[in-house]
Parts: structure tokens; C-alpha cells; sequence
């Protein structure tokens, strides 16, 4: 006979991991966005979110796909091509109380969606939004999108000759009050920067480099997991520390920053790059176009303004979701249908 | 001027027998910018006061300052409010466009035009009154700016002489139109006054007259968009997101201004939220999320904006999404003649979006039902779970129209199948696709309810009845086959066609939106002029009722009449009617961005009946 099987661990919800867990992925083995997949459910499970505040909202392509390969407690959109900003913004000013986490990819975002990602940052809208950034068109078999890098060279040979669009310093410069970039191997740091985007009161954009195994990880490829190994240049080292923890680790001031983000919970920045101040909206955005000159990968928490006001905030919606208010507080009264008639007459 | 005194002077003045007594139209030609639609706005309101039977149009360009703009007002004893073809009478102000305007009237017609522009010499048969519009505002302002503005209120003036509108309601209408503005009703006072009391030694050679009749009691002045506006507004409108485009802004931007004074919480917050979107892509997106999460969601736009609305619109149908668009159509194709009206977007927007999507779509026609539709259509969306566009026009929506007061909505909200955290408790779970109830709309949940078996997958990929993908040609096909139900289901739901006539005619014609009001007069143009009885459906709601079908199969000839070029609701029609009634119908289509006339529909008609 053997012992009975431990019980799950649980967070402060009383749920285990699989109560976050989702339908199994048909994307590739080995590709980038499963392991995104694994950080955010493991980023939710942590911090003990309830999986049915959650909306996952998606457009189009094997990114966008991915919602449905976890997390299935909660509800999810899978929209057109492009288009999830808008999608997430109707569903947030109906439901303020959503957490709204948004799925998109380097063609959704960059080629068919940088006009809604333009105006999704300017606006701060509360959501998280993470691009699986590998610089090609999967379900489409291997194109190019914009965030391909000038010189970059698919299998087949075509090298892509346009600039490659920086999601990022495009997010910094538009207004985006969270900026991030990650590798989805980076386990530890992409971890961190989830928890973060999610106590973050805004629009905590996360581009995250992930390979494509199938179509873009070959040499040549700027978005391989070969070259971001040897590309990848955190800016620093983060560590979150979650809203109800005591703090007892001592730290430099000299060396590291900490941050308190919206809901209590801490980001400790220990610098790597000397001079890099997540803070300073001009001089991240430089520092980030340097950097994709000279090949470099700058990851890490590339902005933060934990000041700014929130579309929600600038709209002065009430706590409670206008989709659910009752007929009384929505359809004025007779008297005031009256009222109104008499200024026409 | 008391009001006794001006109708004892207007008895005073007689009018020849054969007088055009409360039965003309006039048109008043003026540049774009000029200010006229003030003077106009005055003009409609004054005779609406003195309780008549009035219409006024503006056709005008697409253009801020200097192009040619015309606004026609009509009245009719006989309470025609659709446009009338014929000029009784021109206001001519814009040297740019006199010498047409005057060459195209027909014989009889009246004239008041600005004395410089010298259009004695033209012609010999109309009546002509040349004004020194310039030397008549000149004592008024130094500013010669300003001046331009009071010549047009002036014109206010001698016409209101000139037909015997009573001055009293002329002053009235000058105190509600520049309201609070003090100088500047005291100014446009005194203009209309310089009007009157030159016009006053001017002898009368027209048979053009006004005489008070009770026909407007209770009565409002409207225009569509901001009946619709209303609408949205007592639905209970939740989430708006838009993109200006002529000629939806106003229905927008009106309702901006209802849901800041009628919509703000006990707690003075808004019970709303409005964007302004980058484009119409995102406003339909916007309004599709939020219909997804449970909003009353809505957008507002015209032809160029349904175009891009495509793809979203298909979602919205396939993921079976209740939202609102108001479609005030305008010419198309392409940017065609923005700021013209006409009825071309429907057969576009039936189907909107690729695959077999259809839509339901409501057709107003009249302001009463820009404003009963605006409500309604929140409660079908949420009902059939699915866009539905209200598809006005431009006529409707940008003219103001006399109209009956709206009636407060007496049903409450319907919010359709929506399962609650209790409902999902006591029945353990739901499929959200499956057509329990047998009418092919499935149960659905809002995000954030608080059940672990709540969520569902929207998407706009193949999906079986619990909403999970599938590539099942069988969950495929049962799935478009309810969509097809939900969609026949819906023509018992939609607002009804109505009839006039006795059913008994040969000769039936269907009509619907803005044409409606040329129809009424064509009817009566017929019976009195060929002695012709017509059999009139105006339709209200597409998929087309049951009633639609009997009404054809019971006349042997049906004409369509709408404004457009291809016969876009004739083609609808023939798609849904049995192959032995199509070929009954016949049409009488036309677009040129002017309102439908009742004189052009029966000429044709008759034309038509009487061809061999």
C-alpha cells in the first residue's frame, strides 16, 4: 500500500495550480508562448487572483490562441486580427472590476494592430498587455513581421530590409505608464515582471521575446533562443515582493531601487546597467533605440509611472460595473423624459 | 407687436381667390457660413408656432464656408411633410447660384432676392421683389462681418410681411433660437424688424399666405439624430465609443450632452462611458467588448464607417454579441456626397462581413421611431444576442422634423438570457451555444461572474455548443443552421410593417425610412389625380415579418420605392419570397441626394402602370 497522496498546495483562495490551469496547447513543442502560458497561471495562482475576475482577451494568430490553453475559469474573447485593444477597452468600461489581460502578437500588435496598440497606450487603459514578440507570422507558415530585425534572414532565404518597430520605446513615447521586455526563457525575471504588471494600476505592456522552434530559430534569426542568450542585456535584477510580505532582506540604496507599485506589493530593481532609471521617459526610450542599433536586447522593467491616471480614472466611472446597473440608475424617469420634451416644444 | 394686432392686419391684407393659402414651399438660397441657418431655424419655428403643418430640409455641401447651400421649408395645409419638388417661393442671397436657381423655377413662382444681384431682366412670369438687403442692416452694426449675418435675418423679416407671418411668433422664435445671447437676439431682432417695416410699403402682387391653424399642440421640433439620441438615452444606453463622420456626429455629440445632464449618479458619477475612438474599427470593437461584458454598448456612424465595421460586424454575428449601431446613411458609394441623403447601405449591411452573416436591421421612418427604435434596439440586441443597425438617413437624422411627443418606454429593459452566479448554482453548469429553449439563442454569462463553471470562450473561430473550437463539419453545420433560426425567429420580434389602404387594391407599394413621407402623398395623388387606389407596407425590421410575403401575394403588382440605384430592399425582397411572388415586384429607385418627392414617385408610378 502506498502513503495517500499529499494535498495540493493552495493559495489564499484554497485553489491549486490546476484550478488555473487551461485546455491543452496545440502550439508547437517547444515554442516560447507555452512557457509565457505557465508564468501567467503561475503569476495568478501566486498572488492568489480569482480566476473568474479574469478576461483574456486575444486577436489573431498562435498567440492569441494561447488563451485558451490556460486559465480556463475565466472567461476569454478571442476577437479579429489586430483588433484586441479595442475589444479589451469596451470590455473594461463595462466591467471596471475585470482584470483584463491581453494577448496579442508581434503581427497582431505591430503590422495589422499598431494603430489600436498606438491609442491602447495613449489611453492607460488597466489591463496587461503582453506581445509574444518572434518576429514571424506562424499560422501563415514563416512572414515576416515588423518587429523582425533589419537584416534578419528567414529559412527560406528572404532577409527582411525594413526597420524593425520597437514596441516598446513606441509605448514609452505614447505615454504607456508600464513598460517591459522579457525572453520567455527567462524564467525568473519574466516571473517577476508578470507579478508586477499585475498590481500595476494601468497598462502594463510586456513585449516577450519567444522563439518560434518551428519558423525563427535558426541562425540568422534575431529572435532565436541562441541569439537571445547571447543578446540579452537585463538592465537590472528584479525581485517582487508580493503586497502582505514582510520586508527583512537589507538591500544598497546605492546599487537598488524599490518601487511600491499600486497595490502595496514592491519591485526591487538592483541595477546592472549604471545609469538606467526606469523613470525617465527620454532617457529610456534613447537608451532603447542604442541598443537595437548595436544588436543588444535591453531587458527588464524599461519604464514606470505609477502616478498616471487610468482611462477608468480620467472617465470617473463608478466602483460598480455600468453593465450590470440596475434599469432605476440607467433609464432616467418619465419627469425627465417630460422635462426634456417641454425644451423642444 | 401684439398678437390681436398681427392677425387683424394679416385679415387685412387679402389675397386674390386661387390664393396659395398655407400650401407652398419655399426655398431660400444662401453660401455656406453665411448664417443662414439661424434665419432659417427662425423661419420653420414661427410658422410651426402659429400651429401649421411645416417641414424644413437643409441641402447643404460638404464644405465649412463659401459653397452653395439651399434650405427649402414647406408648408402644407394638407400636412405633407415630405419634400416638395416645386419652388413657390425663392429667397435668392447667393450671387453664385440667382440665375439658375431663378431660370429653374416654374412659372408663378415668387422671388425675393437681393437687389444688386439685378434678376429683374430674367424672366417675365414670376413674381419679383427686390430688396436692399445691404441698406437695411446698415444702420444695425459698423461690422460688415456681422452685417452679412443680419441680411439673412432680415430676409426673415420681409418674408414674414410679405406671407403674413405673424410677427409676435417671428420675435418668439428669435428669443428661443439665440436664447441667452442677449446682444445678439437684440440685433437679430432689430434685422428682422428692418425687414418687416421695409416690406410693410411694399404692395403685395403674390397670392402666397399664412393663416394661424391649431395643428401643433403638444407638438416638439426634432431632429432624428437627436431623437435616436433619446432613444439610446432611456434604453439605458451603458458604454458609447465612435468616430465622426457626417452625418452621425450630431447623434453622438447630442447624446454626449443628454448623458452629462440626465445620466450622473447619486454619487455624481456617470452611470456612462463615452470614447471617441481612432477610428470606426475600434468603435465597433469597443462597443462589441462591452456588449461581450454586458454593456447597453453602442456606436454611431454613416456608409464609410459600416465599411470598416466589416469584420468586427461578422464577429459580433458569429460569437453572438448584442451591440447597437446607428447607421445614418448618406450617398455613397466610396466618400460619394457626404453630407446628401439616401437609403444605400442596405443591402450592404444585411450581410455585412464575409461568410453567411446576416443581420437584423430597423428601419425608421420618422423621428417618433428614431426614438422608439432607439430603445428597442438595445432590447432586441440583447434579446437575438446579436448587432443590430438602425439605419437611418440623413434626411431623418439632420432635419428638424415636427413630431408627436415620445412616449416614455412602458416596458422595462429586456436584458435577455443572462445566467446569474444563482443560476449557474442550481443548474451546475450551462452550454453556451446550445439552443435549450428552441429558438436558437443560447444562455450566456458576463464576464466576472463569480461561478467556476460561468466562463465560456467567445471566438470567432469554429466552435461546438459549449463554445469550444471545433473543426466538426457537423457542430459546424448545427451551429449556422440556429444561427439561421435565431435570425428567422427574429421577424416575429421586429417592429411590424404597417399598412394603409383596403387591402383590396391591385397595385401595392412598399416603402420604408425616410420615403414614407412622399408615399403619403402619392397615395393621395394618385386616388385624386387618376383615380388610382394604392395599397401602401412600409416596412420597419429586417428579416422581413411573415406579413411582408401576404402582403405581395395579395396585389398583383408591387412597387419598391427607395433611395438608391440598384433596388437594394427589392433584392432583399426577392431572396426571402417564394419564386412565384418575385416576379410581381417592380421598382421605382432613385438616388440624388435630395429627400424623396412625392411628385417624382407618382409620375413614375403612373408612367409604370400605364406602360403597355
Amino acid at each position: 500500500m502506498s502513503a495517500p497522496a499529499p494535498a495540493p498546495r493552495t493559495n489564499r483562495l484554497g485553489l491549486a495550480v490546476a484550478d488555473y490551469r487551461g485546455g491543452k496547447t496545440t502550439l508547437c513543442a517547444g515554442c516560447g508562448h507555452n512557457a509565457i502560458s505557465e508564468r501567467l497561471l503561475d503569476a495568478m495562482f501566486e498572488l492568489g487572483i480569482s480566476p473568474e475576475r479574469v478576461a483574456k482577451l486575444s486577436g489573431i494568430g498562435c498567440s492569441s490562441k494561447s488563451t485558451a490553453y490556460f486559465m480556463g475559469r475565466s472567461h476569454a474573447f478571442n476577437a479579429v486580427h489586430g483588433r484586441m485593444p479595442a475589444v479589451a477597452t469596451g470590455a473594461v468600461l463595462a466591467n471596471r472590476r475585470l482584470l483584463a489581460l491581453g494577448i496579442s502578437g508581434d503581427g497582431d500588435t505591430a503590422s495589422i494592430g499598431l494603430g489600436q496598440f498606438a491609442h491602447a497606450m495613449r489611453r492607460n487603459l488597466p489591463m496587461v498587455y503582453v506581445i509574444e514578440d518572434n518576429g514571424v507570422y506562424g499560422l501563415t507558415k514563416g512572414q515576416f513581421s515588423a518587429t523582425a530585425d533589419l537584416g534578419a534572414r528567414l529559412k527560406t532565404g528572404v532577409v527582411n530590409e525594413l526597420p524593425a518597430i520597437d514596441t516598446c520605446a513606441l509605448a514609452i513615447q505614447l505615454g504607456a505608464s508600464f513598460v517591459a521586455r522579457s525572453f520567455s526563457g527567462d524564467k525568473r525575471q519574466l516571473s517577476a515582471l508578470l507579478r508586477a504588471a499585475l498590481s500595476h494600476h494601468g497598462t502594463a505592456l510586456l513585449d516577450v521575446v519567444s522563439p518560434c522552434v518551428t519558423f525563427n530559430d535558426h541562425e540568422g534569426s534575431t529572435k532565436s533562443y541562441a541569439y537571445m542568450k547571447d543578446h540579452d542585456a537585463p538592465v537590472h535584477e528584479l525581485t517582487y515582493v508580493p503586497a502582505r510580505e514582510e520586508v527583512t532582506v537589507e538591500y544598497d540604496p546605492g546599487t537598488t531601487v524599490e518601487v511600491e507599485l499600486h497595490d502595496g506589493a514592491r519591485l526591487r530593481l538592483r541595477k546592472l546597467e549604471e545609469g538606467y532609471d526606469p523613470r525617465d521617459r527620454v532617457k529610456a526610450v534613447t537608451r532603447l533605440l542604442e541598443a537595437g542599433k548595436g544588436g543588444e536586447v535591453l531587458t527588464g522593467l524599461l519604464f514606470l509611472d505609477v502616478h498616471a491616471p487610468t482611462f477608468v480614472d480620467l472617465l470617473g466611472l463608478p466602483d460598480a460595473p455600468l453593465a450590470t446597473l440596475p434599469e432605476e440608475a440607467v433609464r432616467p424617469s418619465r419627469a425627465t423624459l417630460e422635462e426634456i420634451l417641454e425644451g423642444l416644444r | 407687436m401684439l398678437e390681436a394686432e398681427a392677425a387683424a392686419e394679416a385679415a387685412q391684407r387679402r389675397v386674390a381667390p386661387g390664393q396659395r393659402l398655407n400650401d407652398f414651399s419655399i426655398q431660400v438660397a444662401t453660401a455656406n457660413g453665411s448664417g443662414s441657418q439661424s434665419s432659417n431655424t427662425v423661419l420653420l419655428r414661427a410658422l410651426f408656432q402659429m400651429g401649421l403643418p411645416v417641414s424644413g430640409k437643409n441641402l447643404f455641401p460638404s464644405n465649412i464656408a463659401g459653397l452653395p447651400t439651399w434650405y427649402t421649408i414647406r408648408v402644407s395645409r394638407e400636412g405633407w411633410i415630405g419634400r416638395k419638388k416645386e419652388v413657390d417661393l425663392l429667397v435668392a442671397m447667393n450671387p453664385d447660384t440667382a440665375r439658375e436657381d431663378v431660370l429653374g423655377l416654374p412659372a408663378g413662382a415668387v422671388v425675393v432676392f437681393d437687389a444688386p444681384l439685378a434678376l429683374e431682366g430674367l424672366r417675365t412670369d414670376l413674381c419679383l421683389y427686390p430688396v436692399p438687403f445691404d441698406r437695411l442692416v446698415e444702420p444695425l452694426a459698423p461690422d460688415p462681418k456681422l452685417r452679412k449675418l443680419l441680411r439673412n435675418m432680415a430676409y426673415v423679416g420681409v418674408l414674414a410681411r410679405l406671407l403674413s407671418i405673424e410677427p409676435a411668433e417671428v420675435e418668439a422664435a428669435i428669443g428661443r433660437v439665440f436664447g441667452k445671447k442677449a446682444r445678439a437676439r437684440e440685433l437679430n431682432l432689430a434685422a428682422a424688424r428692418a425687414g418687416l417695416d421695409w416690406a410693410e410699403g411694399v404692395e403685395k402682387r403674390d397670392d402666397l399666405a399664412v393663416r394661424r391653424l391649431d395643428r401643433n399642440r403638444g407638438k416638439l421640433i426634432v431632429d432624428g439624430n437627436a431623437a435616436a439620441a433619446l432613444g439610446a438615452l432611456f434604453a439605458g444606453v451603458t458604454v458609447v465609443s465612435w468616430y465622426p463622420i457626417t452625418p452621425s456626429s450630431s447623434l453622438v455629440e447630442t447624446l454626449i450632452g443628454y448623458l452629462r445632464k440626465h445620466r450622473m449618479g447619486p454619487d455624481g458619477k456617470p452611470t456612462f462611458a463615452v470614447v471617441q475612438a481612432e477610428d470606426e474599427l475600434a468603435a465597433v470593437g469597443m462597443a462589441i467588448g462591452a456588449g461581450w461584458a454586458g454593456a447597453r454598448a453602442m456606436t454611431a456612424t454613416s456608409g464609410p464607417g459600416i465599411s470598416l465595421m466589416g469584420e468586427f460586424a461578422g464577429l459580433g454575428y458569429f460569437a453572438e454579441v448584442p451591440a447597437v449601431i446607428f447607421d445614418v446613411q448618406r450617398v455613397g458609394p466610396s466618400t460619394g456626397l457626404p453630407t446628401r441623403t439616401a437609403q444605400g447601405d442596405v443591402l450592404s449591411t444585411a450581410f455585412l462581413s464575409h461568410g453567411d452573416t446576416q443581420h437584423v436591421l430597423l428601419f425608421p421612418g420618422s423621428v417618433e421611431e428614431c426614438f422608439s427604435m432607439g430603445v428597442e434596439a438595445f432590447d432586441l440586441a440583447e434579446r437575438l444576442q446579436t448587432p443590430v443597425f438602425v439605419l437611418s438617413d440623413l434626411d431623418l437624422g439632420m432635419n428638424n422634423w415636427v413630431a408627436e411627443p415620445f412616449a416614455y418606454p412602458e416596458r422595462p429593459m429586456d436584458r435577455g438570457k443572462v445566467l446569474s452566479k444563482e443560476d449557474l448554482e442550481r443548474l451546475g453548469g450551462f452550454a453556451r451555444y446550445r439552443d435549450v429553449d428552441g429558438d436558437g439563442v443560447g444562455w450566456r454569462t458576463l464576464p466576472g461572474t463569480d461561478h467556476p463553471r460561468a466562463a465560456y470562450f467567445a471566438r470567432g473561430t469554429g466552435h461546438d455548443d459549449q463554445a469550444g473550437y471545433s473543426e466538426s463539419p457537423v457542430a459546424f453545420e448545427q451551429n449556422m443552421a440556429r444561427l439561421r433560426r435565431k435570425l428567422d425567429g427574429a421577424r416575429r420580434l421586429l417592429p411590424a410593417p404597417i399598412a394603409q389602404g383596403s387591402g383590396s387594391a391591385e397595385v401595392g407599394v412598399i416603402a420604408y425610412g425616410s420615403s414614407h413621407h412622399a408615399l403619403v402623398e402619392t397615395r393621395a395623388q394618385l386616388q385624386g389625380e387618376a383615380g388610382l387606389e394604392i395599397d401602401y407596407l412600409r416596412v420597419r425590421g429586417y428579416p422581413f415579418a411573415d406579413a411582408v410575403r401576404a402582403f405581395v401575394a395579395a396585389h398583383r403588382r408591387v412597387y419598391v420605392v427607395e433611395q438608391n440605384r440598384d433596388a437594394q430592399l427589392l433584392a432583399l425582397l426577392k431572396l426571402d419570397l417564394p419564386a412565384e411572388l418575385v416576379p410581381r415586384l417592380r421598382s421605382v429607385a432613385h438616388v440624388h441626394g435630395l429627400p424623396l418627392d412625392a411628385r417624382s414617385v407618382t409620375d413614375e408610378l403612373l408612367a409604370l402602370e400605364r406602360a403597355p
